[in-house]
C-alpha cells in the first residue's frame, strides 16, 4: 500500500497554544484512516492544516507525491483533496444541484459546467438528495445538509476525501444510513480520513486509527489494538474499571 | 442560447431604447440616455455586489477614470473616438486588475471602505496631476463632433453607443451567470472560505470579476463625458453616482441580471418626477437613502428577488 497522504512532523501552534506537536501519519491508497481523540485534541487543525486553510509552523504535507505544505486551499481541492466541516458550510442560497456543481467543477476533473452537473447529480442521487436538487441548501434538515456536504465534496470526485464528524448531530437511522453511504464510496477506491466522535461507528468502518491528545499522537493501529491500549483508555474512552467499580 | 427567452429580452430592451426617441424628441432621449448609463453602471457592480457579495462603493471610479483617458486621448493627443474608448476601457481594466489584486484582499467593510478610499485617492492624484487640468479639468473643442456630422447628429451617435454599451452590459451578466466562472463568483458570495475549499480559485476569480465589472462603465464614462465636452474631478469620481448604482442594484434585485435594469430604470424616472417636482426638488438623495433603507430592511433580495419568490415560474424565463 503506498501513501496517498503523507503527514511528517507537522506543527501548529495559536499564540501560547501548541495545537499540533510534530504529528506523523500516513493514509495509503484505498484506506480508512480514523482520527479520533478528545476535544481540543487538535483534529480539526489537522485538517486545516492538510487542506491549505492554515499553514502549519513547521513540517511538511506530501499527497500524491506532491508537496502541499501551505498550499492555498483551492489548489489541494485541485489536486484530488476534498473535505467536509464539521459545521456545515453550505452555500444556502444555492440550491442543491448547484452546491454540488461547485464541487465537480472546481475539483480535481475541473469539469466544464454541462459535465459538472451529471457528476453533481450522480453525487447527490449517491447520498440521497436526488429529490431534493432543486430545493435551496438553507430548506435542509441537518441531516440533509451533512449529506449536502459530503455530495459537494464526492461530486469533485476526490482521490482522498477528509470527513470532519459527518455523523455528528445526526439520529441512529440517519447514522446507519450514513456508515452505508461511506461503505459505498469506500468500495468506489476513494480514500477516507475521517473524525469522528461515534466509536462504534468508527471502530467498524477503519482500517487504521490515530489517537490525538493535546496535538500529540498517543497511539495508532487497528481498531481493536488502539481500543485496548491503556493510554488511549485513560485519555479518551474512559477507566475501564469504571464501569465495574460504579455501585449497583 | 437563443432559445432562451432572456436573450430576446435584453434584445427587445435594446430595440425600445434605440428606437423610442425619434426626430426633435430630445428630451426623452437625454432622459433615456441617463437611463442606459444607470443601467451599465449597476449591471456591472452587480458583478461585485451580486454575484461576488462585494459591496464596491467606489465604483464610479471606473467611470471617472474611464472619461478622463477618452478625453485626454482625444483632446490632447488628438486620436479618434474608437481608438480612445477602445483603448480607456483596456487602461482601466488593467488599473483595475492593480486595485483589484491589492484590495480583495479584505473583506465586508473593510473592502467597502478600501473602495471609497480607491475613488477618493483616483480623485486626488487627477486633481493634482497637470497633464489633465488638475482641478480645473479638461475642455473639449467643439470641433472634435466634427468627424461624427457636427454636434446634433454625434448626440445621436453618442446616445446609440450608449444604448449599446447597456446592451453588451446586460448579456455580459447574462453570460457570466451562466458560465462556470458565475458559479464560482456566487459560491464566493454565498460563502468564500467554503468556495476556496470546494476548489474555487477565490483570488483571482474576485481579481476577475473586479476588472470585468470596470471595462463598460469605463467606455460609458468615455461616451458620457466626451458628450459634455468637459471634465473636471469633483463630476468624474462623484460618489452621488457610485451611491445611486447601489441603490438601484439593491431595488431591483441584486444578483438578478434583469433586476439592476429594472432598478436603474425606475430610478431613473423617480429622480426625473423628483428633480422637477417643486416639494421635492431637493430631496432626491434624501428619497434614494430612504429607498435603501426600506430595501435592505424589508426587500433585501429587491423586486426581482420578491417576483421570483411570488412567482418561481419567473426565474426560468429571466435568469
Amino acid at each position: 500500500m503506498s501513501a496517498l497522504l503523507e503527514v511528517a512532523d507537522l506543527s501548529k501552534r495559536f499564540g501560547g497554544l501548541q495545537a499540533v506537536a510534530s504529528l506523523n501519519f500516513t493514509v495509503g491508497e484505498g484506506e480508512i484512516l480514523g482520527l479520533i481523540g478528545p476535544n481540543g485534541a487538535g483534529k480539526s487543525t489537522v485538517f486545516n492544516l492538510i487542506n491549505g486553510v492554515f499553514a502549519p509552523n513547521s513540517g511538511r504535507v506530501a499527497f500524491r507525491g506532491a508537496d502541499i505544505t501551505g498550499a492555498a486551499p483551492y489548489r489541494v481541492a485541485r489536486l484530488g483533496l476534498a473535505r467536509t466541516h464539521q459545521i456545515v458550510q453550505p452555500f444556502a442560497g444555492m440550491t442543491v444541484l448547484d452546491n454540488c456543481t461547485v464541487g465537480a467543477c472546481f475539483g480535481r476533473e475541473n469539469l466544464p459546467l454541462a459535465r459538472a452537473r451529471e457528476a453533481a447529480h450522480e453525487a447527490a442521487a449517491l447520498v440521497g438528495l436526488e429529490k431534493r436538487l432543486e430545493a435551496p441548501a438553507l430548506e435542509l434538515t441537518i441531516a440533509g445538509k451533512k449529506r449536502l456536504e459530503l455530495a459537494r465534496a464526492l461530486a469533485a470526485r476526490p482521490a482522498l476525501l477528509m470527513l470532519d464528524e459527518v455523523l455528528a448531530g445526526l439520529n441512529p437511522t440517519e447514522v446507519a444510513h450514513m456508515i452505508e453511504i461511506l461503505r459505498t464510496i469506500r468500495g468506489r477506491g476513494v480514500s477516507i480520513l475521517m473524525i469522528e466522535h461515534l466509536m462504534q461507528a468508527i471502530m467498524s468502518l477503519s482500517d487504521r486509527i490515530v489517537v490525538l491528545n493535546s496535538g500529540k499522537k498517543l497511539s495508532e493501529g487497528a481498531p481493536a489494538q488502539v481500543a485496548h491500549d491503556p493510554a488511549v483508555v485513560e485519555a479518551y474512552l474512559g477507566d475501564p474499571g469504571m464501569v465495574q467499580r460504579r455501585p449497583q | 442560447m437563443l432559445r432562451r427567452p432572456f436573450f430576446w429580452i435584453i434584445a427587445l430592451t435594446i430595440a425600445v431604447f434605440a428606437a423610442a426617441p425619434r426626430g426633435a424628441d430630445v428630451e426623452l432621449r437625454e432622459s433615456l440616455l441617463l437611463a442606459a448609463v444607470y443601467i451599465t453602471l449597476a449591471s456591472n457592480l452587480n458583478l461585485m455586489l451580486g454575484y461576488a457579495g462585494y459591496v464596491n462603493f467606489g465604483s464610479i471610479v471606473f467611470f471617472g477614470l474611464g472619461g478622463y483617458f477618452c478625453v485626454y486621448f482625444m483632446g490632447t493627443l488628438g486620436w479618434g473616438l474608437a481608438p480612445s474608448l477602445v483603448a480607456s476601457g483596456a487602461a482601466v481594466t488593467a488599473a483595475a486588475l492593480v486595485f483589484g489584486l491589492g484590495i480583495l484582499r479584505l473583506r465586508g467593510v473593510h473592502f467597502a471602505l478600501a473602495t471609497i478610499g480607491v475613488n477618493e485617492a483616483v480623485m486626488a492624484f487627477v486633481t493634482n496631476f497637470q497633464p489633465w487640468g488638475g482641478s480645473t479639468g479638461i475642455y473639449l473643442s467643439t470641433e472634435l463632433f466634427q468627424p461624427l456630422g457636427g454636434p446634433g447628429p454625434a448626440l445621436w451617435i453618442i446616445y446609440y453607443l450608449l444604448v449599446a454599451i447597456m446592451g453588451v452590459s446586460l448579456y455580459l451578466s447574462y453570460f457570466i451567470k451562466r458560465s462556470k466562472f458565475g458559479l464560482g463568483l456566487l459560491s464566493i458570495g454565498q460563502n468564500e472560505d467554503a468556495a476556496a475549499v470546494l476548489g474555487v480559485p477565490t483570488p483571482r476569480y474576485k481579481a476577475l470579476a473586479y476588472s470585468a465589472s470596470a471595462l463598460l462603465p469605463a467606455v460609458a464614462g468615455g461616451l458620457y463625458f466626451f458628450k459634455g465636452a468637459f471634465i473636471q474631478p469633483a463630476d468624474a469620481f462623484d460618489l452621488t453616482l457610485s451611491t445611486e448604482a447601489i441603490v438601484i442594484t439593491m431595488l431591483g434585485g441584486q444578483g438578478t441580471i434583469v433586476g439592476p435594469a429594472l432598478g436603474a430604470y425606475l430610478y431613473e424616472e423617480l429622480r426625473g418626477w423628483l428633480l422637477t417636482s417643486e416639494t421635492f426638488a431637493n430631496f432626491q438623495l434624501v428619497v434614494a437613502g430612504v429607498l435603501l433603507l426600506v430595501i435592505v430592511q424589508f426587500a433585501p433580495d429587491g423586486l426581482m428577488g420578491f417576483f421570483y419568490r411570488r412567482w418561481p415560474r419567473l426565474r426560468r424565463i429571466f435568469e
